[in-house]
């Protein structure tokens, strides 16, 4: 592939990226995945180390390797379950996620799934809770229940990223852990431009909240792998059901972000028309202009 | 109770769900952890299905695999209007038979080529879904010769029979192999009415039919 069908979105290309599923890649063997339509490759290593760099034909799928014997590394940071890499200058660090170190949680890599849609759409629907009752019917909603109350959206320069808080929502059934329909209390944060992490009360205590990840990593600008991590609070079920749990929502949301037209995220706020529950994906939209992010999306007019 | 070795997105495990639905059976949903777990590759489940494969059922010390297979066997045993699988009409029986084989092409192209999708599956993927297109195309063929004679289901009856919910799962889902259904008018159809039927349930990926058009 020749480097003019590659990104060039300086943006994209310094960001973090999650790449792999720590435990789902055995050890000291080559393995493939594509990053903003570059082939990668990487491995993981018995000391609890990984390396990824660009493809070359010198080690192929499945080929055995030793961390002294790699082409150029590209940057490499382990968190929260997944391999991250960069195809630029990347920050020194991640984005926090606080939760992640408390002990008595449930961490868990629920799936990584293909989905033909833009990164950028696919974190703009991971905001919306309009579509829950309809979408996710008897699970994550329900008719009649079907208003978007009044929520607060801050962009913080500070931490450079979109927190929308006071999200509250009838949920008939909100998790594994949950016995029966209630108002559920939502916090949504997007420190990322293509990761969110939700936070949503918990039935098991009223006092902390559980965590719902996306991690999107954008294949191109219109097909990305989405990696789902979960921080939850459940002493009762098996990994299996909670994972059970995330798919079922995920591959209803899959035929809606497939079906999304334009399939990049439009920047002109004249584009699409937003009501009040939108809130969220306006501030989304507007940060993501403001970065001057143009991979995934349709650049607003200058 | 009849116990179904179940995955929530696999299309074949969905058939049966629908199925039971239909005939109004109750039963137990044992979870696997299919993706990305590879349970029904473990030693324990091989040991129930040597092939690792999903869906499998359990019913008074019967172990049966193969959804096809399961269909058959839910409607012979259960199915007292005896109208889902005909075995009193040689002609029609053999015709649901054909059309369970053709089901089994439909998995392994379009429901291919959404695992590849997917699921990262390592699947020749033109080939899927050029392999799906014909066959969409062979029974899209067949459901408009059906409408014109005043018939609206796989084999020519009154009723549906458990060649429409063999041939439903991965014809719905096809677009998430990247299989458009947009070239099959008589498909979308067709779809419409299993959608209809009483009994049906939805599953991950498929959507209740709409409200009804008025005449």
């Amino acid at each position: 592939m020749s480097n003019a069908t590659h990104c060039s979105d300086r943006v994209a290309l310094d960001l973090w990226h999650p790449v792999a599923v720590i435990e789902e890649a055995a050890p000291g063997l080559v393995h493939a995945t594509r990053l903003l339509q570059e082939q990668l490759h990487y491995a993981l290593f018995a000391d609890g180390t990984a390396a990824v760099w660009r493809a070359e034909p010198a080690l192929r799928i499945g080929d055995p390797v030793e961390p002294g014997m790699l082409p150029p590394a590209l940057p490499v940071k382990l968190a929260y379950g997944y391999v991250w890499t960069s195809l630029g200058n990347p920050p020194a660090e991640l984005f926090a996620i606080p939760e992640w170190e408390e002990a008595d949680r449930r961490r868990l890599h629920a799936a990584t799934m293909g989905v033909k849609v833009s990164a950028p759409r696919a974190i703009e629907n991971f905001l919306d809770m309009g579509h829950f009752p309809y979408v996710h019917t008897d699970i994550l909603g329900a008719e009649p229940h079907t208003e978007v109350k009044e929520y607060d959206v801050d962009i913080s320069v500070e931490r450079d990223e979109i927190l929308a808080t006071r999200c509250r929502f009838f949920q008939p059934m909100a998790s594994t852990a949950s016995s029966g329909g209630a108002d559920v209390d939502y916090i949504y944060r997007v420190p990322h431009p293509f990761c969110s992490v939700l936070y949503k009360s918990s039935p098991v205590d009223e006092n902390r909240l559980d965590v719902i990840a996306i991690f999107v990593q954008p294949i191109d600008e219109e097909n990305v792998r989405a990696h789902m991590m979960l921080c939850v609070l459940d002493e009762d079920n098996e990994d299996k059901i909670i994972k059970r749990f995330q798919q079922t929502i995920f591959g209803q949301d899959k035929p809606i972000l497939e079906n999304q037209y334009p399939k990049r995220l439009p920047l002109d706020p004249r584009a699409e028309t937003p009501i009040r529950a939108d809130k969220s994906s306006i501030a989304y939209r507007r940060w993501l202009r403001d970065k001057g992010l143009t991979y995934g999306v349709i650049p607003a007019a200058a | 109770m009849i116990k179904l070795y179940d995955y929530e997105l696999s299309g074949n495990c969905y058939k049966l769900r629908l199925f039971m639905s239909m005939l109004g059976l109750e039963y137990e949903s044992v979870p696997i952890d299919f993706y990305p777990g590879r349970e029904h590759k473990s030693d324990w489940f091989l040991r129930i299905n040597p092939l690792g494969q999903l869906p499998v059922i359990e019913d008074e010390g019967l172990v049966l695999r193969d959804a096809q297979a399961i269909l058959v066997y839910l409607a012979a045993r259960y199915d007292t209007s005896r109208q889902w699988y005909p075995v009193d009409d040689p002609r029609r029986l053999g015709e649901v038979s054909q059309w369970l084989s053709f089901a089994d092409g439909i998995t392994a192209t379009a429901s291919a080529a959404r695992l590849h999708d997917g699921l990262f599956y390592d699947r020749d993927i033109e080939a899927c879904r050029t392999g799906a297109h014909r066959l969409f195309r062979i029974l899209d063929d067949h459901l408009w010769f059906g409408e014109q004679e005043g018939c609206d289901w796989i084999v020519a009856g009154d009723r549906p029979t458990i060649a429409d919910i063999a041939c439903f799962p991965y014809v719905i889902l096809s677009e998430e192999g990247g299989i458009s259904r947009q070239d099959y008018p008589a498909i979308r159809r067709w779809c419409d009415r299993v959608k209809r039927l009483p009994g049906f349930i939805v599953m991950s990926g498929v959507f209740p039919a709409g409200p009804a058009k008025a005449a």
